[in-house]
């Protein structure tokens, strides 16, 4: 039991990791946002694991799904920004979006 | 550990590496489309099928569509790729191998047989007693139905509050909220001056 744990949760942390370094790189941001899907789903690994190997039962396979529906909203309204940008800028790179610096 | 698991775990770490080092955004939705459904394997291998299934047709079904549809109105021309400095790319690789690798030692230093019996202990739970017979069917359809409603005959001896029906409602409300905020926000308007 334990072994196989540790791998689901190995997998869950190389996606969590990946994720995270898409955040902090990438500058086009639909790359951001992808990279928020990855940490995402990360997480929603994590959950599903400890839900079958330990003695959480259903209930994180409820909060899985809980994940997956915000994850889903979230990139809706995310994307809905990025084209309000596109229309102002012209680009998506996240750089250029500083007009609110002081 | 099965072949099957061995396949879906390596296709989903490559499918994410390959999302961070790829640098045309197209290229880096269609390794997203690996990395995702395999992790949809994973769920399935997990023995959550619905979670597996509502990863597929959500994520790979909806969300990408929706980044495919996003890269598509906004990469033209010289916008498909925008490279990051090298020193940037550098500094957070390494940060994120040293993370990785902290997160590595943190999983294999728990000892999870140990804090299972614990728990058990704590809660005075038998090792058959914890309900959720139709998890080794792979059965979790209904299970998961009920508790969304707020029922839960999974478990044992019917805790009160222990359903879902409350963050339902408000995961409802939320979705209703955002389709309306993006279909304000992404309405068509006159495109303003570039600044």
């Amino acid at each position: 039991m334990p072994a196989e744990l540790n791998s689901y949760l190995l997998v869950g942390a190389v996606l969590f990791v990946c994720g995270v370094i898409c955040m902090a790189t990438k500058r086009n941001a639909i790359g951001v946002l992808m990279g928020v899907e990855l940490v995402l789903n990360g997480a929603n690994v994590n959950f599903v694991a400890f839900s079958k190997f330990t003695t959480l039962g259903l209930d994180g396979q409820v909060f899985s799904l809980f994940v997956i529906v915000l994850a889903a909203a979230e990139a809706a309204v995310a994307l809905a920004i990025v084209l309000n940008f596109y229309n102002n800028h012209l680009t998506v790179d996240v750089d250029r979006g500083n007009k609110l610096k002081g | 550990m099965s072949l099957f698991f061995t396949i879906f775990a390596l296709a989903a770490c490559l499918g994410a590496v390959a999302v961070v080092i790829s640098q045309s955004v197209v290229r880096m939705a269609f390794w997203l489309v690996v990395s995702l459904g395999s992790v949809a394997g994973l769920f399935f291998l997990a023995d959550a099928d619905f979670i597996g299934a509502a990863q597929l047709l959500i994520y790979v079904g909806g969300t990408l569509v929706l980044l495919v549809f996003g890269i598509m109105l906004t990469a033209s021309g010289p916008y498909m790729k925008i490279p990051a400095s090298p020193g940037e790319t550098v500094v957070a690789g390494l940060i994120g191998v040293m993370f990785l690798f902290m997160v590595f030692a943190t999983i294999n230093g728990v000892d999870w047989d140990g804090s299972r019996d614990r728990i058990m202990a704590a809660t005075h739970q038998t090792e058959g007693a914890t309900g959720f017979d139709d998890r080794s069917e792979g059965n979790t359809l209904r299970p998961l139905g009920f508790a969304l409603l707020g029922v839960r005959p999974d478990v044992p001896n019917g805790v009160a509050g222990a359903g879902y029906l409350l963050p339902f409602e408000i995961a409802s409300v939320h979705l209703l909220v955002v389709l309306i905020g993006a279909a304000y926000l992404a309405r068509a308007k006159r495109r303003q001056d570039v600044v």
